[in-house]
């Protein structure tokens, strides 16, 4: 008696147990299952893009994830080909005389996916939101070249007014940018997809936007399944060159790029974005021709702080010395698997201006990387630090640079490892790196202006180095007020030239993409960012 | 009875608490800050770093933040994330249900495995099947649970094309097969060891001669008087067992692409969302304590010599 008693208690308990932790039923989704990979519809192409950080409004976007789901589904006025030339996609012409203001005409009949249709004002309304600082967007500082933009956002307080008044309406398809002054490359700037247009839907309920945006891209939102996946379809309608050639994309998160890969070869994934370290080794075989292995407009570096011990007020001639003592070609082959292609300039290759500095810096030349860090006086204690976030794969190229670095050159180097990329930006944010520190930067547009203004420019938020120099500066400003295009870019080509002479960073190595598809998809590409061109991509 | 239980649920509040506390403190001595992070290498504007904390009440001193997050728990509020700015909550109901149908899974295929494996060594200890099992078990303990992961991966997906290498966004149970034995296999071995001993041990007791000699066919000896006594100590580990493997499994679920509660609290404290950690470690408190709950409740039944007043 006494025992099932106390066994009815224990049922009671364990029914409150269950109903306090079960917290939802499973789904149910039943979908189609024409494919083999479940709950992927008919001519569909799946790729793994995990979880947006944030909600998908353009200018809020600023990770690689988010961004794959906001080109999709949106299109400013001008993109980039492969080769990193501009591509009208919304507008039918950008057109400047002076570079201070520029008039858009769009492309008449383009419409939003609810059906309302794209408008001068679409563009206006949309920047002057994401510009203003009550609406907290990441990419807001993206519009700091428009005349206003003090107005919407302020460094301190709140802001005078929602509208900046460097933009205006002309008619339905036209309007004008007017900027604080002259910027010869801002056509490039508009390639960026934080300048997409917005829908009146929108204003009415932000929050709501993020969890299900309403674009004017290619592909139209179908749902976001939260970890899981993000669905799109193809946009019937759509009347840009990037129509899309397949029915729709499955953006898929995966624990880890293992699990993806294991998904790929067993056909349950059509494209895989990088290949973990673990199947490196091995995915050509595995996948014979379906893999990408390409080089896109990003950098990787070595960024002395000018404020440390070690580096304060040091000849130029060490840190190429330094830069000299490091094997790349052997670090690339061996340590990276191929991942990377070793640097050659400050530039990638892929963007306008890049050029062959016709130097040996970059060369590894242990002999002469010695004679010059002599020359330079050397490295003070003869030591120095490569700080680098321990979460993010950089243990073992940091430890293998320093080794090629103390081996050559005879300067004792340690790597110092932050336990997160959190951490380590914090480092850099309040002047607390010993030496050096791990840098990395993806072009924003494909121009070699973006390589130099944004890293070296004394005021430049990314110059984490604190690196100032007047000449650069003056080098840069000549770039920034070029009376064209073409000028402004060789003005940063001479300032280049320049930037190696002051070495405010050694450039490591340019990033690869290492992917692959699976055997029903074909005609993948990438772009220079390094992302697939998804439009592209057909179903066999 | 019902006292005892009542005594022990009002005790959770306190470890409750105090949990919630530690945890809080925790994530906010971290080093790194959520908000910046945000713009990774990209250009940084203070004001709007400025702004955003605010808004998040990020700004506020430890006590006044801790003190936000437990009158908002009482409006069901578990807060919200920095980044994506949707409720805790949510991520907590997206990660639960596939954590708990896993865990389940794992859970019965320890128990029945697991015990059964143990009882058939313990009739008959010292011989060939008992070695046997504990050689096995021995392997079960010692391969760490990622090796496991793979050669099953390698194994049942690759080479013979069983099942599915990964858990899909659907996650049906035959899906879950393959995880949950993994996940389970550690378990399982000490099970089977703890049920072996006990066995082994209590076939020697007196009541168990009793039992024989009254006459009682063998069936009703070890299925009722055998096994009752001998599943005293297996239960005690089965219930903190319960307990982790409803905390998730980072390694088990990040092999078989299950995205459940482990990776959930993983990717949390990679990105220093700290409402979301708290949150998710609570419920695992939570969990722990009712088990732990059950279990003693379970002796009781199991021994009628154990009164609870």
């Amino acid at each position: 008696m006494r025992g099932a008693k106390s066994a009815k208690w224990v049922a009671g308990a364990a029914i409150i147990a269950l109903a306090a932790t079960a917290c939802g039923g499973g789904n149910d989704d039943s979908s189609d299952s024409a494919s083999k990979e479940k709950g992927k519809p008919a001519g569909y192409v799946s790729v793994d893009v995990g979880e947006p950080q944030k909600p998908l409004i353009p200018a809020d976007t600023n990770e690689s994830l988010g961004s794959y789901v906001i080109q999709a589904l949106f299109t400013q006025l001008l993109e980039f080909d492969a080769k990193g030339n501009i591509v009208y996609t919304n507008a039918e012409s950008v057109k400047s005389d002076d570079n201070k203001t520029w008039t858009v005409k769009l492309k008449p009949g383009w419409k939003f996916h609810d059906g309302t249709p794209v408008t001068a004002e679409s563009y206006i309304k949309a920047w002057n939101w994401y510009a203003n600082i009550k609406n907290n967007q990441q990419n807001a500082f993206w519009f700091e070249d428009i005349k206003g933009y003090a107005d919407v956002h302020p460094e301190k307080g709140d802001p005078k007014g929602a509208e900046m008044s460097g933009l205006k309406a002309v008619d339905d398809t036209t309007f004008t940018i007017e900027l604080d002054k002259p910027v010869p490359y801002f056509e490039y700037k508009l390639g960026y997809y934080t300048f997409a247009p917005l829908p009146e839907v929108f204003y009415k309920d932000t929050k709501a936007f993020g969890q299900a945006p309403v674009g004017n891209g290619p592909y139209v939102f179908e749902k976001w399944d939260h970890k899981k996946l993000i669905q799109v379809k193809a946009n019937p309608d759509y009347q840009g060159p990037n129509k899309a050639k397949n029915k729709g994309i499955l953006f898929k998160n995966y624990a880890t790029v293992e699990a993806a890969y294991q998904d790929l070869l067993s056909g349950n994934l059509d494209m895989i974005r990088q290949i973990g370290p673990k199947d490196l080794p091995k995915y050509k075989t595995d996948l014979g021709d379906r893999t990408v292995d390409q080089a896109y407009a990003a950098v990787q570096s070595l960024v002395p702080v000018f404020y440390s011990k070690t580096f304060k007020g040091i000849d130029p001639k060490v840190i190429q010395g330094l830069s000299m003592g490091i094997d790349r070609d052997t670090i690339t082959k061996t340590v990276l698997n191929g991942t990377r292609q070793p640097a050659t300039s400050f530039t990638p290759p892929g963007v306008a201006g890049n050029q062959d500095l016709n130097t040996d810096v970059f060369k590894f030349d242990p002999a002469k990387a010695k004679q010059l860090i002599e020359e330079g006086g050397g490295v003070p204690e003869n030591k120095l630090w490569i700080q680098y976030n321990a979460d993010g794969g950089h243990k073992e190229w940091v430890t293998a640079v320093c080794e090629s670095i103390r081996n050559s050159t005879g300067v004792d180097c340690v790597p110092d490892a932050k336990p997160d990329f959190q951490t380590d930006l914090e480092a850099r944010d309040n002047n607390q790196v010993k030496s050096m520190y791990r840098g990395g930067w993806v072009a924003d547009y494909p121009l070699n202006v973006n390589f130099m203004r944004e890293l070296y420019g004394t005021t430049a938020e990314a110059n984490n180095g604190r690196f100032s120099d007047r000449e650069v500066d003056a080098a840069f400003k000549k770039g920034d007020n070029a009376a064209s295009l073409d000028e402004s870019i060789k003005a940063y080509q001479d300032a280049e030239k320049l930037v190696l002479q002051k070495m405010p960073a050694i450039p490591l190595w340019n990033y690869k993409i290492n992917g692959g598809y699976s055997k029903s998809v074909d005609n993948v590409g990438i772009d220079y960012r390094g992302d697939y061109v998804m439009t592209d991509v057909t179903v066999k | 009875m019902g006292r005892y239980v009542a005594r022990r649920l009002l005790q959770m509040i306190p470890v409750f608490l105090g949990s919630t506390m530690l945890v809080f403190a925790m994530m906010y001595a971290l080093p790194g800050d959520p908000v910046r992070a945000l713009a990774g290498e990209q250009t940084v504007d203070p004001a709007q770093i400025a702004a955003m904390k605010h808004k998040l009440g990020l700004d506020l001193p430890l006590w006044h933040q801790y003190w936000n997050y437990l009158t908002g728990l009482f409006h069901w509020d578990f807060g919200t994330e920095i980044a994506s700015g949707r409720p805790v909550a949510d991520t907590i109901a997206d990660a639960f249900p596939i954590t708990i149908r896993l865990a389940l899974f794992a859970f019965l295929f320890t128990v029945i495995v697991g015990i059964s494996m143990g009882v058939f060594a313990g009739l008959k200890a010292d011989t060939l099947r008992d070695r046997g099992l504990l050689i096995l078990t021995l392997l079960l303990i010692s391969v760490p649970s990622f090796v496991l992961g793979f050669l099953g991966q390698y194994l049942f997906a690759f080479q013979l094309g069983w099942v599915d290498p990964n858990v899909s966004a659907e996650a049906n149970w035959s899906e879950l097969f393959l995880p949950a034995v993994v996940l389970g296999s550690l378990s399982l071995a000490y099970v089977a060891r703890l049920t072996r001993t006990s066995v082994a041990e209590n076939l020697r007791a007196d009541y168990m001669r009793t039992a024989v000699a009254k006459g009682l066919p063998r069936r009703r000896v070890v299925g009722v008087h055998l096994m009752r006594n001998s599943m005293i100590p297996v239960v005690t580990f089965l219930g903190t067992d319960l307990g982790a493997l409803l905390g998730g499994a980072v390694v088990t679920e990040g092999i078989f692409n299950v995205q459940g509660v482990g990776r959930a609290v993983f990717g949390a404290l990679q990105h220093r969302e700290g409402a979301t950690v708290v949150g998710i470690v609570t419920l695992i408190v939570i969990v722990y304590l009712v088990t732990s709950l059950l279990v003693d409740l379970l002796y009781a039944v199991l021994d009628p010599r154990i009164r609870y007043a």
